[in-house]
């Protein structure tokens, strides 16, 4: 057993190496340095916690840890990078989870401890948690149930919120806002609900007041994110990491453990950092985001005149031969095609002849931040031609081709032209302003948002049919 | 209509107003095009040439006055063709009607309309059939090519085994179009250019053709707008300080082009006998303003002299008729343009609207009538600049006035900030125990190092952001490893089960970013 002076050094030692984890990734080569801070970090934190004194159970813990060991590991050399947004909205669901539990057991401690205090046991026998209790003050005790409640609470709701977030990014829940006759007022009931709750809790109610809570918790988060459009998913996901993080830090404080507050504050910040640039990018408020569907329209859109004109593979190829510069839009189509290696294929190809080939991405391109990044990573575009949206905006006005793969939002001039557009004032990439324009896309439907999109009717716009894997495909052994 | 081009009969003019290819293009109109035999010889376009374009040979020039009813020229009449226009007959040639009143009268006396294509106003629309431009662009390729022909060294810098050569130094005085080809063409011959003009505003295009602008700072320069683009006579103290420049750059320089003009006035003396003196030997000076004076001291036209000190001074007046037929083939499309205009229904039929700015501009006789100068034109050729609001540099007390309020500003808000937020803490001290407090410091000092860092997150990297953080929040593992040493068997069972759970999300989070950042590489 080692003393609590190794398990306060070691606290130290972790959380400045996930300081340094997270400080790292502000560029790719460092990153891959930086998450084995993160690594290093963990694995101290967790040897010497288990070392530390008044740790018991091994018989329990060592067999859980190492088939979840095996289980993470299973699911990181499975997982494609497609399905990147899904397995971390999987793996958030567990924090809630993982949250809540330890919510219940602070409580049913104390509950122990004050019952054979009230009896007047000795309190010595208790181990772990429970000899921590045991030590607290009345006054203390409050505090530890107030942190009881915001951590069962925050990590219900991420428990739920993340198992939807998942279903709809899977695709195995519909993609489309959905919610209960009554909508967010059933929210702000269940809300008000929890509240009335909490305060019976604290005021002694037994521990069903807790788990009714934490129901009421699970409604919530299930039905919020019930009532959020697929499109939205980005902002969404990077919400629940940040709940991920406030519930691992509530519990730190029912634990009077530094290093899970430090470390959940670290995650809670990045996560609220992250939903806020997401934000920004759609020119949307988090409120308006979380609250479900597009606000804030005043009038009838703009109609579109003109016609949607296809055209062949041999017209695009045509195009690229003849172009000098090339800038690739990437959206969720590209990743649901899994076109991406073709699409590498294609730039290699292209810049072997010479040309400028770039991509420029959307902040909220995919469905979780840098979504399409990591993507053409894996399919081996050098990430020096793969720019950001402000870095590449001015640019398309110099660009022969655009071609925009499986994206739809992102690039509507709508934004820009027509006031009275939902999307009006959000920033998007400005492809029209390229020589020619071509839109891979599988057929004349509305993108996630299901608004209408007047770069496919341009002039210089271009439809490209069909699926994305297959439509770049056939370019391949067209371009010379 | 019947248009004709006589073959023209200057002294060293080699080009012709009409080629085969013009031809062609003007029989679409519905016009039917005439030659006079050996027209085109001297550009490179014999008679058969125009025979297989569908034109009319004509062996005489009388025959071909008599015949067309629009003659086209390079050229200017001589005394003894305008004698031969007649009544209704169009004449389109380079006329310079200011110089040349005493054939304009002849013009008009006979009755003939005159088109002068020098006098087509420098609107975007007449670009098509700006004459001028097309002549000194091949005016100023040439002198430069001409420059090289005299001079005794290479254009282009170069290091070699038999030593090393300095790359030739090239002035360029007035960045018309003729001056912005000579830069052109020098500087692609690799040669270091400077050039000059008076017009500030061309600054930008030299820079832009790889030259280098010599900055005169004076007071009141020019603006060369309200002239339509050409320069104007500038006031003596300029002068004086232009001259000083130039006094400055001879020694130096090896090859001068000289190309500037005044619109209707004797080209100005800008390269005088001291800076030809104070240049290296074996230095060239070519004056494009040769013809109308020179804008050298030395210059004769026509003529190549060499001063007294081996600087080489080239007169020539005929660059463009010494690349005749890249100059015939310009000048006859410039032509071609204008017929078009003249024919608005392609039917053949030629109607002379008066009301057209640029057929007005150009036509300077017309039904008896001398139209010269031309009204204004109705677009003006350049947008005036507007009087440049000199951007306020701010003195350095207004800028440290400006940092000293946006300091306060801030200031402000953050001592609000911090104010509100000390508040709120002084609240909760008064009801929360100090043991929390120990904590909540802890707390907030997480959550504003983390404020600090994911700021500095590159966006290409926020996925693998979110599987770390995701990664590291399974560090709650910690709360559940705490509490599975319970006695209570609800516990134990709880806490069993979060550490399974926080396990995978630790194991599978780190790997999975390990992994997408593996495949971040660089090209």
């Amino acid at each position: 057993m080692l003393g609590q002076e190794f398990v306060s050094a070691a606290a130290i030692a972790a959380s400045v190496l996930f300081i340094l984890s997270l400080g790292g990734l502000s560029n790719q080569e460092k990153a891959k340095r930086a998450v084995w801070y993160g690594i290093v970090g963990m694995a101290v934190a967790v040897f010497f916690t288990v070392l530390g004194p008044g740790i018991g159970g091994y018989w329990l813990m060592i067999p859980m840890m190492i088939i979840g060991a095996v289980v993470g590991v299973y699911v990181a050399k499975q997982v494609e990078m497609t399905q990147m947004p899904q397995l971390v909205a999987a793996l958030h669901s567990f924090v809630g989870l993982a949250a809540v539990l330890v919510g219940f057991n602070a409580d049913l401690e104390r509950r122990r401890v004050m019952a054979t205090q009230l009896a007047g046991g000795a309190t010595e026998e208790f181990s772990a948690f429970a000899a921590l209790v045991a030590t607290k003050t009345p006054a203390e005790l409050t505090f530890l149930q107030v942190e009881v409640v915001l951590g069962v609470f925050i990590g219900a709701v991420t428990f739920t919120g993340s198992i939807i977030a998942f279903g709809k990014l899977s695709g195995k829940i519909d993609g489309k806002p959905r919610q209960f006759p009554g909508g967010h007022w059933l929210n702000a009931g269940a809300a008000a609900l929890s509240l009335l709750l909490a305060v019976l809790y604290l005021n002694g109610a037994g521990f069903w007041t807790l788990l009714l809570l934490a129901v009421l918790a699970l409604f919530i988060g299930w039905h919020l994110i019930m009532g959020i459009g697929g499109a939205d998913m980005p902002v969404v996901v990077s919400m629940l990491n940040s709940y991920s993080g406030w519930a691992a830090a509530a519990i730190g404080f029912t634990l009077s453990n530094d290093l899970l507050i430090v470390t959940g504050a670290l995650v809670g910040s990045s996560g609220a950092i992250l939903s806020y640039i997401m934000c920004k990018a759609m020119n949307r408020k988090f409120v308006n985001v979380i609250l479900g569907g597009f606000g804030g329209t005043s009038g009838p859109a703009t109609e579109i005149e003109g016609e949607q004109v296809s055209i062949d593979a041999g017209g695009v190829a045509g195009a690229l031969n003849d172009a000098d510069s090339v800038i690739i839009v990437p959206g969720y189509g590209m990743a649901v095609a899994q076109a991406q290696n073709a699409v590498s294929e294609l730039v290699r190809k292209l810049r072997s002849a010479g040309k400028d080939v770039r991509f420029a991405i959307h902040p909220v391109a995919g469905r979780m931040p840098g979504h399409m990044n990591v993507l053409l990573a894996e399919a081996k575009v050098p990430y020096d031609i793969v720019l950001e949206m402000d870095e590449i905006n001015d640019d398309f006005a110099q660009t022969d081709v655009a071609i925009v793969i499986g994206s739809n939002d992102i690039v509507n001039p709508a934004a820009e032209e027509d006031p009275n557009s939902p999307i009006a004032g959000m920033p998007v990439l400005k492809v029209w302003d390229a020589k020619q324009t071509f839109v891979c896309k599988r057929g004349q439907g509305t993108g996630y948002s299901g608004i209408e999109n007047p770069l496919f009717f341009k002039e210089n716009t271009r439809m490209f049919y069909g699926d994305a894997r297959s439509s770049i495909d056939s370019l391949l052994p067209l371009i010379e | 209509m019947k248009i004709g081009a006589p073959r023209e009969l200057a002294k060293g003019e080699a080009r012709v107003a009409l080629t085969p290819e013009s031809a062609g293009h003007i029989i679409k109109l519905g016009h039917e095009c005439l030659v006079e035999t050996k027209a085109g010889e001297a550009a490179g376009f014999p008679d058969e040439a125009y025979r297989e374009a569908g034109v009319t040979v004509v062996d005489s020039a009388e025959a071909l006055w008599q015949e067309a009813e629009i003659v086209v020229k390079v050229r200017e009449p001589s005394e003894q063709e305008a004698e031969r226009l007649r009544k209704g007959q169009t004449l389109i040639s380079f006329f310079w009607p200011a110089q040349n009143e005493a054939l304009l009268e002849t013009c008009r006396a006979r009755g003939a309309t005159v088109i002068a294509m020098d006098m087509v106003p420098r609107i975007s629309r007449a670009q098509k059939m700006d004459a001028l431009s097309s002549t000194a662009n091949i005016a100023g390729y040439r002198a430069v090519i001409e420059a090289g022909n005299q001079f005794g060294r290479f254009f282009a810098g170069q290091v070699t085994a038999a030593g090393k050569v300095p790359p030739a130094k090239v002035l360029i005085i007035g960045a018309g179009v003729a001056g912005l080809a000579a830069i052109g063409t020098a500087t692609s011959l690799g040669a270091v250019v400077r050039a000059f003009d008076v017009r500030p505003e061309v600054a930008e295009q030299i820079e832009s053709m790889g030259a280098e602008f010599l900055f005169l700072d004076f007071e009141d320069s020019q603006d060369s707008a309200g002239t339509g683009g050409y320069a104007a006579p500038s006031s003596p103290e300029f002068r004086e300080k232009q001259l000083a420049l130039f006094r400055e750059q001879a020694p130096e320089v090896d090859i001068v082009i000289t190309t500037a003009l005044i619109p209707g006035r004797p080209a100005p003396k800008l390269w005088l006998e001291d800076m030809v003196k104070a240049m290296k030997p074996g230095s060239v000076v070519v004056d494009l303003a040769a013809e109308k004076g020179g804008n050298c001291d030395l210059t004769v036209p026509d003529e190549r002299v060499v001063s007294d000190n081996g600087v080489v001074v080239v007169g020539y007046t005929d660059f463009p008729s010494r690349m005749a037929t890249q100059a015939s083939l310009l000048y006859a499309t410039n032509v071609r343009h204008m017929l078009t205009d003249l024919t608005p229904e392609k039917d053949g039929k030629v109607v002379h609207d008066m009301e057209d700015d640029v057929i007005r501009g150009a036509t300077v006789a017309h039904q008896e009538e001398i139209t010269y100068p031309p009204p204004k034109p109705k677009v003006q050729a350049i947008a005036s600049s507007k009087p440049k609001a000199k951007e306020k540099e701010p003195t350095p007390e207004e800028k440290r006035a400006a940092e000293h309020a946006a300091f306060k500003a801030q200031t402000k808000t953050q001592v609000t900030m911090l104010a509100v937020g000390g508040a709120l803490m002084l609240l909760l001290g008064q009801v929360a125990p100090a043991s929390f407090m120990q904590h909540f410091i802890v707390f907030a000092l997480a959550c504003f190092v983390g404020y600090q860092v994911i700021w500095n997150v590159s966006h290409s990297l926020h996925t693998p952001l979110m599987a770390v953080t995701n990664a590291i929040s399974g560090i709650i593992v910690l709360g559940a490893v705490l509490q599975i040493g319970s006695g209570n068997w609800l516990v134990w069972l709880l806490a069993g089960i979060s550490v399974l759970i926080a396990s995978i999300n630790i194991v599978g989070g780190f790997l999975v970013t390990r992994r997408m950042l593996a495949m971040f590489q660089k090209s």
